[in-house]
């Protein structure tokens, strides 16, 4: 890992008596692909504009490639941004936006701004208010890609795009990221996360709770046991997530493992599966109350 | 140069419309001026019996029988109430504007500072008040040469720099606003530009309420005022000036510092 593309040092924003985000440390090697969890309201967009210098933090630090986030100009230079709701100027069509946006960046992104509308298969020609929501991101895509950043910071990107289109912008991603661009962003769509990043963070009530490697945030020491036989939730000390359906009995277990083994060995089980949890179940876990690792 | 062009793009159709109704009816008020300057006799006498309302709008001072009386009314009416209205709605929606469709966001994630984008903004505000105000005027000055009148350079000359001043210190202001809101806040220009021009009819009226003057900037784009001295009053102008500096600081203050939204 040569550095880090982002750090963020109990930063803290508050709107007023809102909390934003409060006493976040995250950490985003260079050339990672890096994926942020987190529900609505948790303080993924106020991380992301804070990083931006759109908003300015109430408290602490953050750079964004070694420069402190004061220095907007340099880092935007280097950056590329998606936003989750692009909103582009009415009138305009869609060549005209990518041409502002290169223009604005003093940058001839012709070339590869023609290349990714092909792979996007986005129509230039279109106005903004004529584009659908999938359309309006492609823009946003190409704006965010075609100048060639070394960070791109992606706010729920797959938001409006079709399968085989979301399918084709991560193949692009996956691309950028092996070129050694790092690609951080948001999602609500953790199987994509899971799929696509190689790092991720789950962000709950405004700081990081879990932040490692994807591998790692599965591999928790949870199993889900998934079992046909009849058995009670207080036969298995420690089982969470309990779930009946008939004879089907599924639930999440994290003690010793041949304890488990002897309880059932005390019932007739029909049927046993011992499976990782997956992603989604591991961060929804995190998003409830407790807050206690899966 | 890049976002002065792209806001002067956008803006075009709004200075176009804004130019050529300005213009058409300052045209039309001149082209009919022969037509009832057969009539003025009668008119000026009447206009000036009105007693407060004549006060209001200076009809007492100046000889409407004149094409300098006749247009100094006229102009004042025209430009500086429309252009009133046209600087302090494209000042107000310059920097709110961006928050209010969404696309603030993409502008200032585009490799400009916020000092940078105010100055570009500022500017465009500008150079479309000029253009507005230039082709009024050549177009007034073609108009009067049209109905065979001598082109009273001077009064007129001051009359539009009076009336550009007055723009762009509303603009100013309204800019300065501008970067402390987050919504359009077109009703708060109009209003801006509207109590302004009230204030000015209210000093006219009373002499008690004569310091009005000193803070309107109709104070001193007063066109009975300005061509019965033949120059602008310097003391008014500078807290204009004043003013006008005070909304551009603003704008620069506030918005360097504001969350986007």
């Amino acid at each position: 890992m040569a550095g880090n593309a982002i750090h963020t040092e109990n930063l803290t924003k508050y709107y007023g008596k809102s909390r934003g985000v409060d006493c976040l440390n995250l950490d985003v090697g260079t050339g990672d692909f890096f994926g942020f969890i987190g529900p609505n309201g948790a303080g993924k967009s106020t991380t992301i504009r804070t990083l931006l210098g759109l908003i300015s933090p109430t408290s602490g630090k953050a750079s964004v490639l070694d420069m402190d986030i004061s220095r907007t100009k340099a880092i935007l230079n280097r950056v590329g941004y998606l936003p989750s709701d692009a909103a582009f100027y009415t009138g305009m069509r869609g060549r005209d936006i990518l041409k502002l946006s290169a223009d604005l960046r003093g940058k001839n992104c012709k070339a590869r701004a023609e290349e990714l509308c092909d792979r996007l298969q986005l129509d230039v020609n279109k106005k903004v208010e004529d584009l659908s929501f999938g359309n309006r991101k492609k823009v946003g895509i190409v704006c965010a890609l075609q100048h060639d950043p070394e960070l791109l910071i992606l706010d729920e990107p797959t938001g409006g795009l079709d399968p085989l289109m979301q399918h084709e912008f991560f193949s692009i991603l996956q691309e950028q990221n092996r070129e050694g661009v790092t690609v951080f962003l948001s999602s609500h769509i953790l199987s994509e996360i899971q799929r696509y990043c190689t790092r991720a963070a789950v962000i709950r009530e405004g700081s990081i709770i879990a932040c490692d490697s994807v591998d790692q945030l599965v591999k928790t020491g949870t199993r889900r046991i998934s079992l046909r036989g009849i058995i009670r939730q207080e036969d298995v000390p420690g089982a969470r997530n309990w779930s009946e359906n008939g004879d089907a009995v599924s639930f999440l277990y994290s003690g010793d493992i041949n304890e488990l083994i002897r309880i059932l060995a005390g019932i007739h089980v029909e049927e046993l599966t011992v499976a990782e949890p997956d992603l989604e179940e591991i961060v929804l876990h995190y998003y409830g109350k407790d807050g206690d690792q899966a | 140069m890049t976002l002065i062009r792209h806001e002067l793009r956008r803006a075009w159709k709004s200075l176009l419309i804004w130019t050529g109704a300005l213009s058409a009816f300052l045209v039309i008020c001149l082209l009919i001026y022969p037509d009832m300057k057969k009539e003025m006799d009668s008119i000026s006498s009447a206009f000036s019996a009105m007693g407060a309302f004549s006060s209001a709008f200076g009809l007492d001072t100046l000889n409407f029988g004149t094409l300098l009386g006749y247009y100094g009314i006229e102009c004042g009416n025209i430009l500086g109430l429309g252009g009133a209205f046209f600087a302090a709605l494209a000042g107000i929606s310059a920097l709110a504007g961006e928050e209010k469709n969404g696309t603030a966001e993409f502008l200032l994630t585009h490799l400009k500072t916020r000092s940078e984008v105010v100055t570009a903004k500022l500017a465009s505000v500008l150079i479309q008040i000029v253009i507005l105000n230039v082709c009024v005027f050549l177009l007034s000055v073609g108009a009067i040469a049209a109905i065979g009148e001598t082109i009273p350079w001077k009064e007129v000359a001051l009359l539009h720099v009076a009336f550009l001043l007055l723009q762009v210190e509303l603009a100013c202001i309204c800019f300065g606003i501008s970067a402390c809101i987050w919504r359009g806040g077109l009703g708060i220009g109009l209003a801006i530009a509207v109590g302004m021009y009230f204030l000015s009819i209210i000093a006219n009226l009373t002499s008690q309420a004569e310091f009005l003057k000193e803070i309107t900037p109709f104070g001193y784009a007063n066109g009975p005022d300005i061509i019965s001295t033949g120059c602008l009053d310097s003391g008014k102008l500078l807290i204009g000036l004043a003013l006008t500096v005070c909304g551009i600081a603003l704008a620069y203050f506030r918005y360097c510092r504001k969350d986007i939204r």
